[in-house]
């Protein structure tokens, strides 16, 4: 049995046509079903829904096989102990920097409102700035507006969110999608069925 | 620290309790008599060492790992060991200087400052097994096999091994001419098989195309054996190092085969657990529902070299923790009788106990104004006089209703000889003889010479 870890939301919707390609089908939607484990068309595979950032964690213990998890959450948690052979190229955003139109240009340490703790704290250290991090869990984009912070590290998608509220993207971090990633116990103990999805999954991204 | 929390114990620091700390010994025990029997011998090497000697060779990667101290005597920094494997190189390589191959075991805790992210914990017991002063791959073998006997012990099942070999990447990236940071940037993304993130990285580096395609392919070597006959192909223009890695993996793997024909070997060419250390051949062994490996090894030549002594070595080391709490059910680990005695100033009390522990029973005394009865305690049977005033086990079963016949293990008017192991059934007025083995049946008004097996059958006189 393989178990396959994926976040409810835009990850999951972009996932399941990927999924199709090889064969699994969730039985349920999770939209109206309230069950966390989801059989699929394939008697062999499971999904289970969880929060994005507990993909990276559910697949290190072994708590799922394979996982479906966002570059931004892996780089967040530090996902050395997985593998993560595919780049899935679904939920594309950027990781950026964004502050007021009129923010004035940063001298010395400045203060960075972000969910990215680490990512941020890695970045601006690699800058060469004294950034002081502030973590925070939503509306990223306030914390400028009310003086919380110079400056947030948040993903943009369209940008339309950071421009309703006065802001503007400054730098790219990184560009984000989705990856495979596989615990590592599994890689060898399961190895066939991963490497068959793994071989089924990269021939429908070639195609793409 | 206030006083209601004063039973807190440090992050990844845990204490284990008598039933845990029963099971753990047994199987500590055990594991030191099985290396015993392979000529393994073991030594101990101290909890704290001066950092210098703790880091040096194999030990930078361990750098984060250990606690540091500063010696109150020297002013030197100390460390606590974070693995025992460069302390018991340096005992092969300085202190027993042998000509011949030197066989090592150790067991003992071990501190890690962060612990394994997945384990949580931050004092492993690790034990393992050292071969040094044979390059072959006959010693690989054999410490294979070693870790897989040892891990048989715990009474584990569906164990599966995973071998790899470190001399492939080594030898690849020596030829590709890498920077120290070039090197480290694909040692990192080999990790984690980012197969995606590789090939960026190969297109920005401007080394062969033939290496470049062979660094392209790693992640994918790993699955059953065939990969051994895919990496041929792959590697059919490396050079003679990638080569014989090759060769010496597979001959590895072909002897295990025929050695332990129901296990299951996979390959991994890209595995490079351990790899600022190891020269050679690396394996791990795993376990269904565990996400990780739960033993590991490998060959690490010349580590002894800042010791004195460069010698070839290999070998494979286990978290004692871990493997202890994997598989409790397995053995009748010390599950001997505790006997309840009264506290009493009484000689032949005292030599009837003195004589029972000796006996692999135990007794436990009675203390003046204690609380809580011998079942509290867990004894099941206690010393009482008869009515020859001579010190009796009776069961407490029995003493709790008198004169009623119990249906499994009552006795009754027993003296019954010493090393004797009660079946299970009822044994009545037995004067047995010592060294008798009783069958699962009743026995009635026995009394049976030495050395007589008795039949699986009841046997009545």
């Amino acid at each position: 049995m393989l178990t396959i870890a994926v976040s409810k939301g835009r990850i999951y919707e972009d996932a399941l046509p990927l999924l199709a390609e090889a064969g699994i089908v969730p039985t349920d939607d999770p939209k109206t079903c309230r069950k966390l484990i989801l059989s699929t068309t394939r008697d062999d595979v499971q999904l289970v829904i969880i929060r994005a950032t507990d993909v990276p964690t559910f697949v290190e213990y072994g708590a799922a096989d394979l996982g479906i998890a966002g570059k931004d959450v892996l780089l967040e948690h530090g996902a050395d102990s997985l593998y993560e052979p595919l780049d899935l190229k679904i939920a594309c955003c950027r990781l950026m920097t964004a502050t007021r139109v009129d923010a004035p240009e940063h001298k010395g340490r400045i203060r960075v409102a972000t969910k990215y703790v680490n990512t941020a704290r890695k970045y601006f250290a690699e800058k060469g700035i004294q950034a002081e991090i502030i973590k925070l869990y939503g509306s990223m984009e306030l914390a400028p507006l009310v003086g919380l912070a110079d400056c947030i590290v948040d993903l943009v998608d369209t940008g339309s969110t950071l421009k309703a509220n006065g802001l503007v993207p400054r730098e790219l971090i990184m560009n984000i999608s989705s990856r495979l990633v596989v615990n590592k116990a599994a890689m060898k103990m399961k190895n066939q069925a991963i490497a068959l999805l793994l071989e089924q999954l990269e021939k429908t991204l070639s195609q793409r | 620290m206030q006083q209601k929390d004063s039973w807190l114990l440090p992050e990844g620091i845990e204490e284990i309790l008598p039933e845990d700390a029963k099971h753990l010994e047994n199987l500590r025990s055990r594991f030191l008599e099985l290396f015993a029997s392979w000529g393994y011998e073991l030594v101990i090497p101290p909890f704290i060492d001066f950092l210098d000697s703790l880091l040096t060779g194999s030990g930078h990667d361990l750098e984060l790992q250990t606690f540091k101290l500063t010696d109150q005597l020297s002013g030197e920094m100390l460390g606590v060991r974070a693995d025992m494997t460069p302390q018991v190189a340096r005992i092969d390589a300085h202190n027993l200087k042998h000509e011949w191959p030197t066989r090592l075991c150790y067991v003992g805790t071990i501190l890690h400052t962060r612990g394994d992210p997945l384990e949580k914990t931050r004092s492993p017991m690790q034990c393992g097994a050292e071969l040094y002063g044979h390059a072959g791959q006959e010693s690989d073998i054999e410490v294979i096999r070693l870790m897989l006997e040892t891990l048989a012990m715990t009474g584990l099942q569906n164990v599966h091994l995973d071998l790899g070999h470190v001399g492939i990447y080594r030898a690849l990236a020596e030829q590709a001419g890498l920077s120290n940071s070039q090197e480290s940037k694909l040692f990192n993304v080999l990790q984690r098989k980012a197969r995606p993130e590789l090939r960026e990285l190969m297109d920005s580096y401007d080394i062969d195309p033939n290496l470049k395609n062979m660094l392209l392919k790693l992640p994918e070597l790993n699955g059953a054996k065939e990969i051994i006959a895919k990496a041929g192909d792959v590697f059919a223009k490396a050079n003679d190092k990638v080569k014989k890695a090759l060769s010496d993996l597979s001959a590895i793997a072909e002897q295990l085969a025929l050695r332990f024909p129901a296990l299951p070997i996979s390959f991994d060419l890209a595995e490079l657990r351990g790899y600022h250390y190891h020269t050679g051949v690396v394996f791990a062994a795993f376990v269904p529902t565990i996400g990780r490996e739960i033993a590991r090894g490998g060959r690490y030549d010349n580590i002894g070299g800042v010791f004195g002594r460069a010698r070839p070595a290999t070998g494979f080391s286990a978290d004692l923790k871990l493997l202890s709490t994997l598989n409790k059910q397995l053995y009748d680990i010390d599950k001997r009788e505790l006997i309840f005695a009264p506290y009493l100033d009484d000689a032949d009390l005292n030599e009837r106990i003195r004589e029972i522990r000796t006996q692999q029973r135990a007794v436990v005394q009675g203390l003046p104004g204690q609380t809580g009865t011998p079942e509290d305690m867990g004894c099941t049977a206690m010393l009482e006089r008869d009515n020859q005033r001579n010190w009796v086990i009776t069961s407490l079963a029995s003493v709790n209703m008198p004169g009623v016949a119990q249906p499994s293990a009552s006795v009754q008017s027993s003296a019954i000889a010493p090393g004797i192991a009660l079946p299970p059934a009822s044994v009545q007025s037995s004067a047995i003889a010592p060294g008798i083995a009783l069958p699962p049946a009743s026995v009635q008004s026995s009394a049976i010479a030495p050395g007589i097996a008795l039949p699986p059958a009841s046997v009545q006189s």
